[in-house]
């Protein structure tokens, strides 16, 4: 008797959990025959709106982690991606890479993951200074995390593109809210799992899937974000989030580079726009 | 006042409890309604600070907050009372003259109760004297436990004795009463007595009100109203952080007890962080963007 293949439902991935979409919408991912590989949640505003308040609650905490864990973690990432090599491998040749392509990328992807654990305690050093001032102060500048960031993930390489955002965003101590490739989403789910077996604390990564001219307004728009990176070069949509980003004066990062699996693109400067300097004047004796 | 027939209590059927409590939470709220339900849960907040580091001017501040809850929103109604240690009643009253707003006072040894009458009698009559509107009381849950029934009938009505005409407030601590059939019990012991309002929890222990517990209470109010004719409020408190939960509850109050019962005068809710998740939803209903706990005033 033939056995029936137990097929995997693609949810999302909110506060270490993985519920589907509360709109009950979903969309056919197809690969290029044609056929039917998974189907994929058309996340709402509700959706985004419960990732923000469990994003919200554990970003304090997961900042406060000490600089040596949060390597370790994303070491630890690292450790589990190239554990699940091959499935990831698999994936992505379902919806369209080579298997030279896809062996690549993952195995960027998981060298990128360790780049930035070994920044977790580096980067502070680098973007820190001592200030020379005029009166009696001993004047110093240090980065800060900026609190809850949105993500909308490049299009391109739906793995190492959204490794190569999220990396950044949470070795600075952030938590983030990721909107993952429209055009491939389905290996993002895959790494949510991977997240969620790597100490990675509840809500510091979430992952949402759909459409992006749905949702980039309220990716902008929602006051409790603190920051937006956006993927892409779909100009009107860059201007609507520049409009919204207004009401709380979030700051907008815009990357319309395409080239993920670049060298340049990875650096501490990725860690670096998503914190905030902050500077003392500490008095001194003259 | 007279000792209710414990051996005709309802008994209480958990699993038809849980699943009614359940249905209550699928109801869909939305535009209008909601920011009615908003509202009018907002006014029915009870302003609450019961810590051991509450100073006079944390006092000060909350009343203020409690008559200015988010000035750049118009009509907004205040909140039903402010909450706070008989020490600190002369404070709050003095704070809140001429608004409308009442305030409620802890007293007999909160939260734990454990004292003598004298005591409890002198705590709730200072804080009468200090000028509180309502009185929170907690139960001997120690009595209680043991089935000393009779003790705490006759200290709640000596409380009762003792406020005058201030409102009293009856917690039973719901928490530490084990059992849907316990918490049944005590309500109606605490309505016999002559409690103006049942309270769920002091909100010091963990699990405070749950939906459960309200409902069972609410039920028991409905009983002793058919019975006597006298209405009584509930006053869920503890645990009630998000508008969601607050709108939740005032569905199971409306199909539990009915709009009469939908004031301020017999519901109220006892919280401290509830108020400001109210005004960051009804913001949002204004402005339909979502809004952050930056833009509003702690307390």
């Amino acid at each position: 008797m033939s056995r029936i293949d137990v097929l995997k439902t693609y949810k999302i991935f909110i506060g270490g959990k993985f519920p589907r979409t509360e709109s009950g919408r979903f969309s056919p991912l197809k690969n290029k025959d044609g056929d039917l590989v998974a189907n994929i949640c058309l996340s709402s505003r509700k959706d985004f709106r419960n990732a923000v308040v469990s994003c919200r609650n554990t970003q304090k905490q997961w900042e406060n982690t000490t600089a040596l864990n949060k390597g370790q973690i994303l070491y630890r990432i690292a450790e589990i991606l190239e554990g699940r090599k091959s499935q990831f491998i698999e994936e992505l040749m379902m919806t369209g890479s080579s298997k030279y392509q896809a062996k690549n990328e993952v195995e960027q992807s998981i060298d990128r993951l360790i780049y930035y654990a070994g920044w977790s305690d580096k980067f502070q050093q680098i973007f820190s200074s001592v200030n020379p001032v005029a009166s009696n102060h001993f004047n110093f500048s240090v980065p800060q995390a900026m609190g809850v960031i949105s993500v909308i993930a490049p299009n391109e390489f739906p793995l190492l593109g959204l490794v190569s955002i999220v990396a950044p965003v949470i070795v600075g101590g952030n938590s983030c809210i990721v909107l993952s490739s429209e055009e491939n989403p389905m290996v993002s789910i895959s790494f949510a799992e991977v997240l969620n077996t790597s100490d990675v604390p509840h809500g510091v990564v979430n992952i949402l899937t759909g459409e992006r001219k749905e949702l980039v307004s309220y990716f902008a728009s929602h006051k409790d974000v603190n920051s937006i990176i956006y993927c892409g070069d779909k100009n009107e949509e860059i201007k609507e989030i520049e409009k919204v980003s207004v009401e709380n004066l979030k700051r907008v990062k815009i990357y319309k580079r395409k080239n993920w699996n670049d060298k340049t693109s990875q650096s501490p400067y990725f860690i670096e726009q998503c914190q905030e300097i902050k500077t003392t004047w500490h008095p001194t004796e003259s | 006042m007279n000792f209710p027939d414990l051996e005709k209590t309802l008994k209480i059927d958990k699993v038809g409890v849980h699943e009614r409590v359940n249905r209550f939470c699928k109801r869909s709220i939305k535009t209008s309604a909601k920011t009615h339900g908003l509202h009018l849960a907002l006014s029915m907040i009870d302003l609450t600070t019961l810590e051991g580091k509450d100073t006079p001017k944390k006092v000060v501040q909350l009343c203020y907050k409690a008559q200015h809850l988010h000035d750049s929103m118009l009509d907004l109604p205040t909140v039903a009372a402010v909450c706070v240690y008989p020490t600190l009643v002369g404070v709050a009253k003095k704070e809140l003259i001429g608004s409308g707003i009442n305030v409620a006072s802890v007293a007999t040894a909160f939260p734990s109760g454990q004292s003598t009458l004298e005591v409890k009698l002198n705590d709730t009559k200072f804080a009468v004297d200090q000028g509180a509107d309502e009185v929170d009381m907690v139960i001997s849950r120690g009595n209680f436990l043991a089935g000393e029934y009779n003790f705490v009938f006759d200290e709640i009505a000596a409380i009762k004795e003792a406020c005058g005409k201030a409102h009293l407030k009856v917690i039973l601590e719901t928490g530490e009463l084990d059992t849907l059939d316990n918490v049944r019990k005590a309500s109606d012991i605490a309505m016999y007595a002559g409690a103006d309002f049942i309270k769920t929890s002091t909100g010091k222990i963990s699990p405070a009100a749950t939906m459960s517990v309200t409902y069972v209470m609410l039920v028991a109010i409905k009983d002793y109203c058919k019975k006597t004719g006298i209405k009584i409020g509930m006053k869920p408190a503890g645990g009630i952080l998000t508008a969601k939960q607050s709108l939740q509850y005032l569905v199971m109050l409306k199909e539990t007890l009915g709009d009469s019962w939908m004031n301020k005068d017999l519901f109220r809710f006892g919280a401290s962080r509830l108020a400001n998740d109210i005004l960051m939803q009804l913001e949002k209903q204004e402005s339909g963007i979502y809004q952050s706990l930056d833009y509003f005033s702690k307390d």
